[in-house]
């Protein structure tokens, strides 16, 4: 069974390229060793067999047939030639009709005699050593009779196998240098290779953990298919994703409408009776819905800048105008629990979407009004410095028991909130559209008791 | 046998029975007990002793068993008969070659150093020596006669004066003397004006002879006028103490025979031979053999050769020199010259 994260089957395919480039390297050295070995040896082979053919033809043409008999004239460069390449053992027999006549008599004869003048040579081990050796025959009319003649020439041949184990030693020697000259070009190869996984190694790793686009970095035709596969995976995750929000979505737009419904023959009820007990009943089932529709109201909103980071597109919105916007809509809340709200805006454009800004300055000041104490006061500033825009929401409510940070999460509520209904969701909604812009929220203790949330937004 | 008829009838100098090879002196050097490095050499044992004398000198823990014997000798021994010796030295080089070539000769490795490439043959063949080969004449036998300079200068010197040198002229028996047979057959290979000497020592009866050293003593007791191609290296031992040997190395040419060496396969302490050899290569060695054959081997070592001498190579074509048949056509032509009815 392979097991993918055992980190000593974790290999470099760095090192196994240059590896297999040195082992690689080894065989074509080895294996041009034994070919230049090999044809260095058969062309110096073959040059030396025709110098020995040459000389034991010459030798042959040497032979004078006289009145006693035969004369031969060994011819003495012949022989200093032959031995010269090495000095080689030369060997030589002369017979007359199979007769040694002078020589060594006992030298190996040709596997099939010499017939014509073109020499026969042939391999054979004599006194020792290894001989390569040459066979001319001919017919001669010695003493009145026709009669076959042999030469035969024997030569050892370390010089010229010397030759070739030089040549083929000389040849490894370069191909060995070649080789180490090649190998910081393997390394830079190898390097060039990889570069392209590792550039998409580094763009995935560069991806904000909620970018499902696509990857659309170029790579070399040999990673389009892991790219392929890769970019299927985060299509069908994003549409896992989209269905899920879709649902939230449809799921929360659906309780809403009957909610409201429900609330408001609630408080139709609440108006015409006059049992208190009944009343009461009412009172905390309007309370009860209106959490409810609360909660869902702020699902619908989560959902939504799910939505609107993935498909973030940045206009330019007017923070001033949004907020006042804002604020006037949040107004009739404000009354109904006697909070005053004070604001104080300075103009400023920033590059955003302006649904996310909104929802997202909504939940801060429905938040401040929450948590506000009874007849207090919320505040809103906006500024605009040269980078950033800050909204900045103060209330005067009970502040902040545990760390800031943790009550940005989904789902968080502080542990002083004991009696105020809420979700939890509104302050993950906020970070979210922060991030969506590449800003900052932050949440702190206001100076005079209350809290103080900050909402950071570069300007382009 | 009808085909033995092919060949030309030979007096062949190593045919006949073979009897056991022989020896003509013998000398141990150093400690009697010391382990021996057995020798078997052609060099005379007097213009040798000088040189075995300072090795054990240098290597006391050393001893050399010296053998001398004529070079046809020696080849026999080693040859034939299994004689066993740790190194072989001989003048002979054909038949040093031969002895090599059959595969007779072990590798050595000793430290030759400046040694000429002509003068070795693979790793088994080692030249020690350079020997002049040179024409002695009596100065009282040529009177006022001019010193000939070259074999043209001889031949006329002959020709005209038959009267004074009948009888009087002296040459190797080719034979009888391994050294003789070669240095005619390298007179043949280099010279077409040698035939017409020896046809002119033919015609004055020339005496023939089978050593260096017996054709010296007839010179220097006057019953021989000139005596042809003899190795300087005798002639040196005799020459400066006697004002009437000339030494005449022609200008044509002068051949130099290469002393060498080799250590047989079957040799008992190849060791101890490689290290003689090593010794024999090195420089006092070196200048010790080069004051006594009157020519320097390796450079730098004793005099420089005069420009007319014509060493001969060490290599496989004075194998060509021992063949039967050759051997045979030269010393027919040889006799036809020579012996004149």
């Amino acid at each position: 069974m392979m097991r993918p994260f055992d980190p000593a089957r974790i290999v470099s395919l760095r090192r196994r390229l240059v590896w297999q480039f040195l082992v690689l390297s080894a065989v074509l050295v080895l294996g041009l060793f034994l070919v230049v070995g090999w044809v260095a040896d058969r062309a110096s082979r073959a040059s030396q067999d025709a110098v020995l053919g040459a000389a034991v033809t010459a030798i042959t043409e040497g032979i004078r047939s006289v009145d006693e008999g035969l004369e031969l004239d060994l011819p003495y460069a012949t022989f200093s030639m032959l031995g010269a390449m090495g000095d080689e053992r030369i060997f030589y027999l002369l017979t007359v009709a199979g007769q040694g006549v002078t020589g060594y008599e006992d030298l190996p004869p040709p596997p099939t005699p010499a017939t014509d003048m073109a020499p026969v040579f042939y391999g054979a081990d004599y006194r020792g050593a290894r001989l390569r050796l040459a066979s001319v025959g001919r017919m001669m009319l010695i003493q009145n009779r026709l009669q076959p003649v042999t030469v035969t020439l024997g030569q050892t041949r370390l010089g010229q196998a010397a030759i070739a184990r030089d040549t083929a030693r000389s040849a490894a020697w370069a191909a060995l240098g070649f080789m180490l000259l090649a190998l910081p070009v393997a390394l830079l190869a190898a390097q060039a290779v990889l570069q392209p996984i590792r550039t998409l190694a580094d763009v995935m790793g560069r991806r904000g953990p909620r970018d499902l686009r696509p990857v659309r970095h170029p790579t070399p035709r040999e990673l389009a298919p892991l790219l392929r596969a890769l970019n299927g995976l985060i299509a069908r995750l994003r549409a896992a994703l989209e269905l899920a929000e879709t649902f939230i979505f449809e799921a929360a737009h659906r309780i809403r409408t009957p909610l409201s419904l429900v609330r408001a023959e609630a408080e139709l009820a609440l108006a015409e009776t006059s049992d208190e007990a009944t009343r009461i009943r009412l009172r905390r089932m309007v309370r009860a819905i209106g959490e409810s529709s609360r909660s869902a109201n702020q699902i619908l909103d989560h959902a939504m800048v799910m939505y609107r980071t993935d498909q973030y597109a940045a206009a330019q919105v007017d923070l001033a105008a949004l907020s006042r916007a804002v604020l006037r809509a949040i107004d009739p809340i404000a009354e109904m629990r006697d909070i005053r709200v004070t604001h104080d805006i300075a103009a400023c454009i920033i590059q955003g979407d302006e649904r996310m800004l909104e929802i997202a300055l909504r939940n801060l000041l429905d938040n401040a009004i929450k948590y506000a104490a009874p007849e207090g006061h919320v505040d809103l500033t906006l500024t605009c410095t040269g980078t950033e825009a800050t909204l900045a929401v103060t209330d005067d409510g009970r502040g902040l028991s545990d760390d800031p940070a943790q009550l940005i999460g989904r789902f968080r509520r502080g542990a002083n909130v004991g009696d105020t209904g809420g979700s939890g969701l509104g302050l993950t909604i906020v970070t979210e559209v922060a991030h969506a812009h590449r800003g900052r929220f932050q949440l702190k203790s206001g100076e005079k008791g209350g809290t103080c949330a900050l909402l950071h937004l570069p300007l382009p | 046998m009808r085909l033995a008829a092919f060949a030309v009838a030979v007096t062949y100098a190593l045919a006949g029975p073979a009897a056991a090879w022989q020896s003509e002196d013998e000398r141990i050097f150093g400690p009697e007990d010391a382990p021996q490095i057995q020798v078997l050499s052609v060099t005379d044992l007097a213009a040798f002793a000088p040189v075995l004398q300072d090795y054990v000198t240098r290597n006391p823990g050393r001893g050399i068993r010296y053998v001398q014997a004529s070079s046809t000798e020696i080849y026999a021994a080693i040859h034939d008969e299994d004689a066993r010796f740790d190194l072989v030295i001989s003048s002979a080089m054909d038949l040093q070659m031969k002895l090599a070539n059959d595969g007779l000769a072990a590798s050595v490795a000793p430290d030759a150093r400046g040694l000429p490439d002509w003068a070795r043959w693979r790793d088994q063949l080692w030249g020690i020596a350079l020997e002049p080969v040179v024409t002695l004449a009596s100065r009282q036998a040529l009177g006022d006669l001019p010193v000939p300079r070259t074999r043209r200068d001889l031949i006329a010197l002959l020709r005209e004066n038959p009267e004074r040198f009948q009888d009087r002229v002296a040459a190797y028996d080719p034979q009888v003397s391994g050294v003789g047979y070669f240095l005619i057959a390298q007179d043949d290979q280099v010279s077409d004006g040698f035939w017409r000497l020896a046809e002119v020592m033919g015609r004055l009866n020339a005496r023939l002879f089978c050593c260096s050293g017996q054709m010296i003593t007839e010179l220097r007791e006057g019953r021989i006028a000139i005596a042809y191609n003899v190795v300087a290296s005798y002639a040196a031992r005799f020459r400066p103490d006697d004002p009437d040997l000339v030494q005449l190395a022609f200008e044509d040419y002068t051949f130099a025979i290469v002393r060498s060496a080799l250590v047989p396969v079957n040799a008992p302490d190849p060791q101890g031979a490689q290290d003689l050899l090593s010794y024999l290569l090195s420089d006092p060695a070196q200048r010790l053999i080069a004051d006594s054959a009157g020519v320097a081997l390796i450079a730098g070592t004793g005099k420089p050769p005069v420009p007319q001498l014509r060493p001969i190579r060490l290599d496989a074509g004075l194998l060509v020199y021992d063949d039967r048949l050759r051997r045979a056509g030269l010393l027919s032509e040889w006799r036809a010259a020579l012996i004149q009815p």
